[in-house]
């Protein structure tokens, strides 16, 4: 495992510099370079040979470039005729001056160097690296010179931003250019990066913009006011950007969480509501779904190896098939005898999700098992610099909306659904008139358990697989239902999306527990004044 | 004039407490019960009379559990009021009791500290308001009483008011516990994050750990179990307890022949909760521990299976459901571990069909047959 990975890489990086040998060959003798610059390089002058460097840095030419990289690979060679050439390895060698193969005279010496020309080439390689033909190239030199200081590489820059069309290496080489000029004596300099730092919006700046506004013993860190005064409106700008990034992001979050909760309360509001029962083992069901997925993903890995990035999508009907199965068993065996007794159910319900969970344990262990994001679903999009939608929560949103829609087709739109809604109104009556209420009561238990196996699926994408999984959803799911109210779909939905979106807009205040706390406190408090919800079926019976 | 029949009003007589067999056979148990640690102390390990600590101690702690189901048999039985969040008055019992505990132990801590251990852990300089006076036994104690009660009062003030019952009110208790759960996790509330309280050393300056002192808090906790039971017949004998049958059965018809039930529900509600309270605050010190897992789903749940198991709406099953389930759960898990869960589903699942009545009505049943058969 791990010698293939080396292997691997080391395959790479051969390759890499495989195909990077022809570019350099083909960029080398693309300009000659002033050998009046390059004579200081042999000499014994270290003066003389810093400024020769700094020179060559400042040329927009890869030849120039090459000098650099060559002298500091220590392969930059001076022969005994003045001339200074770079070793190509044997006794091959190009002339920067000429851009021309030449031979490696015999007596040539390469030129050695100590820490501080090394220091000076790196730097002045930045710059030369400015004037690449490779766009990645130009992108790492300009991110390297927004961390030097130096105001005398302001001109080079310039010259480099003229020419630049990458937008990438644009922004990078505008930051730079920010940087040096914040150091410049220049008020309408300084002025001018301000501006352009509060343009870029990156919070990365706002330290070195505060630093700016502050006032110490009546002295002003930045003696000009107008700048002064542009540095607080461009720290206005990077805030207001960042309460952006902030709100979207909660609001992404709140979502992502509220679909969540909808999936995971969709089938018990769908129970609770045929049978006023709470269903304690739903949260087992959830956790049935997502090691369904588990399985699943296992087979696939074993018999389709070629296909495993589409194992979920074949979890989603076993798992609903699955947990609707062990739903309608549950429903023929047990609780079917416990109609009209709906504390009793909820204290046999619980007892069917311990014996669940124990199976699981004594089937799959007691340990989380590993359940992967196919490829599709990871990674994200990065949207307003700086927030990432990840694909599996966007899926999963995706996902929670579909199943809901399905549900409401289900309910509205079929026969089962009818009966259904007539039974969730009023029992007795609709038995009266023909209602086959066993079946269609073991059938809405299917439907409720099939859409907790879906939930599990999704479930199983985003956090831990354990014995232990329904758990932790399932005073969660509760919530919802209380709070939306019974049989009422559209009350689930807005309860589901309403708590996701409340408890991450006061996570940032008040911490995750205590915004958790306070969620429950709220639920509390407001069936206080809404015991039936926040859909009340309106209806005149006393009960 | 049209003449309206004449109504008649039977006035139920005063019907005594228990009848004399039962007192006898109630002072029997707890003599038997009281002589237990006596065994211990008296004969030394190896003798045919010895009874160990181990299961003098596990005595003590199921006369406790006993103790919360009598008071959710109040509720629930009773007044059928389906409480999933009796673990939170225990805990809130057995912190308060803890808070004192933890402030007898002085300077004995890892850290030699006055503060408990976990506030050295955290930084903190001094005992947060809330732990004032703690230090004083009989603040404490009062602390026991008031806190579940009062907590019970106010919740269960709004709750029926507002006329949330059954699966609502359930779900309601259970949210509630949970979000107290949550709170006690959390290391900045000021009892020790999740791992709660415990290492105690000394009560009222006796030494925690002695036989003696461990005698002592049995007997205390078998007295006030038969207090208990004796209040909870008193209470439930009273006029007032057949209002609440009344609420169970028929709450809307109550309502509609002018009764209001609030004052009712909330007297027996509160009631269970500060009976509740006392039984954490007595198992704390003979456990040893006390940490938010007491408030968690399952904690609670179980309560309520001890009740349903023992016999729902009689004083005797509560305590003989916490007993019996208490009992297989310490013998499952010493034995046949991984087969506790399976065996505790299976009887939620039984009970609740099979036996509605739990096992008192199932004695009662056989009973009645048995007469049958004689007569």
């Amino acid at each position: 495992m791990r010698i293939a990975a080396i292997a691997h890489s080391l395959r790479r990086i051969l390759l890499a510099w495989l195909l990077s040998m022809p570019l350099l060959a083909a960029q080398a003798p693309a300009a000659g370079v002033d050998p009046a610059l390059l004579a200081p390089l042999a000499g014994d002058d270290t003066d003389a040979k810093l400024r020769a460097i700094a020179a060559l840095g400042q040329l927009p030419d890869p030849g120039a470039a090459a000098v650099l990289q060559a002298l500091g690979d220590d392969r930059l060679y001076a022969a005994a005729d003045g001339r200074v050439l770079i070793g190509e390895g044997g006794a091959r060698a190009t002339d920067p001056a000429t851009g021309a193969a030449a031979e490696l005279p015999a007596g040539a010496g390469t030129i050695g160097i100590n820490n501080r020309l090394r220091r000076a080439i790196e730097a002045a390689l930045a710059g030369s690296r400015l004037f690449s033909e490779r766009p990645n190239e130009r992108l790492d030199a300009a991110r390297r010179l927004q961390q030097t200081g130096d105001p005398a590489r302001l001109p080079m820059l310039e010259k480099a931003l003229a020419a630049e069309k990458n937008e990438a290496v644009r922004d990078a080489l505008l930051i730079a250019q920010a940087n040096l000029e914040l150091k410049s004596a220049d008020p309408a300099k300084r002025r001018h990066a301000v501006e352009l730092l509060g343009g870029t919006r990156n919070a990365a700046f706002r330290p070195t913009l505060a630093a700016l506004t502050q006032e110490r013993d009546g002295v002003h860190a930045e003696p000009d006011a107008a700048v002064r005064e542009a540095a607080a409106h461009a720290l206005t700008q990077i805030d207001r950007h960042l309460a952006t990034i902030e709100w979207a992001g909660n609001l992404f979050y709140g979502i992502s969480l509220g679909s969540v909760l909808l999936l995971a309360a969709l089938g018990l509001a769908i129970t609770f509501g045929l049978m006023g029962v709470i269903n304690m083992a739903h949260g087992e069901l959830l956790m049935i779904g997502a090691y369904v997925t588990y399985v699943t993903q296992s087979l696939f890995r074993a018999w389709l190896p070629g296909w495993t990035d589409w194992y979920v999508l074949a979890a989603l009907p076993l798992a609903f098939v699955v947990t609707a199965l062990v739903g309608m068993a549950l429903e023929r065996t047990i609780i079917r005898w416990l109609y009209g007794r709906p504390l009793e159910t909820l204290l046999a319900t619980w007892g069917i999700s311990l014996i669940l969970m124990q199976g699981v344990r004594t089937l799959f262990g007691a340990q989380n098992v590993e359940v992967g994001n196919p490829s599709w679903m990871s990674g994200g999009i990065a949207v307003l610099d700086g927030l990432v939608l990840t694909y599996n929560r966007l899926v999963i949103i995706g996902f929670a909306l579909f199943v809901v829609f399905l549900v409401w087709v289900l309910l509205n739109h079929t026969r089962l659904g009818l009966f259904v809604r007539a039974i969730t109104q009023n029992r007795r009556m609709a038995d009266c008139v023909g209602v086959p209420t066993g079946r269609v009561d073991m059938l809405a238990f299917g439907l409720g358990s099939g859409i907790a196996g879906l939930a599990g699926v999704a479930l199983s994408q985003l956090g831990n697989v354990g014995p232990d999984l329904g758990r932790a959803y399932i005073v969660d799911s509760f919530m919802v239902v209380v709070l939306g109210g019974v049989g009422q779909l559209a009350g689930t939905v807005i309860a589901a999306l309403g708590l996701g979106g409340v408890n991450k807009f006061l996570e940032p205040y008040t911490g995750a527990v205590m915004a958790k706390i306070t969620i429950l406190a709220l639920i509390v408090l407001f069936v206080q004044k809404r015991p039936q919800g926040l859909f009340a079926p309106r209806g005149r019976s006393a009960e | 004039m049209r003449q309206t029949a004449p109504i008649d009003l039977t006035l139920l007589a005063r019907r005594p407490l228990f009848r004399g067999r039962v007192w006898a056979a109630l002072g029997a148990a707890v003599a038997v019960l009281a002589l237990l640690p006596l065994l211990n102390l008296a004969f030394p390990p190896g003798h045919t009379l010895h009874v160990s600590a181990y299961a003098v101690a596990l005595l003590g702690k199921f006369m406790c559990y006993a103790m919360a189901a009598l008071a959710l048999d109040l509720v629930w039985g009773y007044a059928g009021i389906l409480s999933l969040g009796h673990g939170l008055f225990f805990a809130l019992g057995g912190y308060a009791h803890g808070m004192y505990l933890m402030r007898a132990i002085g300077r004995d801590g890892v850290y030699q500290s006055d503060l408990p251990d976990f506030m050295v852990f955290l930084d903190w300089k001094s005992y947060p308001w809330y732990w004032s006076f703690t230090e004083h036994f009989w603040y404490a104690m009062l602390l026991v009483v008031l806190v579940p009660g009062a907590l019970a009062f106010v919740f269960g003030y709004f709750a029926f008011r507002s006329r949330i019952k059954g699966v609502y009110f359930s779900i309601i208790t259970q949210a509630l516990t949970f979000a107290a759960m949550l709170l006690f996790f959390r290391n900045d509330t000021g009892f020790g994050g999740n791992n709660g309280f415990t290492d105690f050393k000394r009560i009222l300056g006796f030494d925690i750990t002695a036989p003696g002192t461990r005698a002592a808090l049995y007997w205390i906790t078998l007295a006030a179990l038969a207090g208990a039971l004796v209040l909870a017949r008193a209470v439930t004998q009273s006029k007032l307890g057949r209002v609440l049958t009344a609420v169970r059965d028929a709450e809307s018809r109550l309502r509609f022949i002018g009764y209001d039930p609030l004052g009712f529900k909330l007297f027996v509600w509160t009631l269970s909760a500060v009976l509740c309270g006392i039984a954490g605050a007595l198992y704390v010190p003979q456990v040893g521990i006390i940490n938010p897992s007491e408030m968690s789903t399952e904690t609670s749940i179980e309560m309520v299976i001890w009740v349903a198991t023992g016999g729902r709406g009689t004083l005797i099953g509560p305590i003989i459901g916490a007993g019996t389930v208490n009992g297989l759960k310490t013998w499952f898990t010493s034995v046949l571990p991984e087969f506790w869960l399976y065996a505790l589903g299976l009887i939620f699942v039984l009970v609740t069909l099979f036996l509605p009545t739990g096992i008192v009505g199932l004695a009662r049943r056989l009973a009645a047959r048995f007469q049958e058969g004689k007569a």
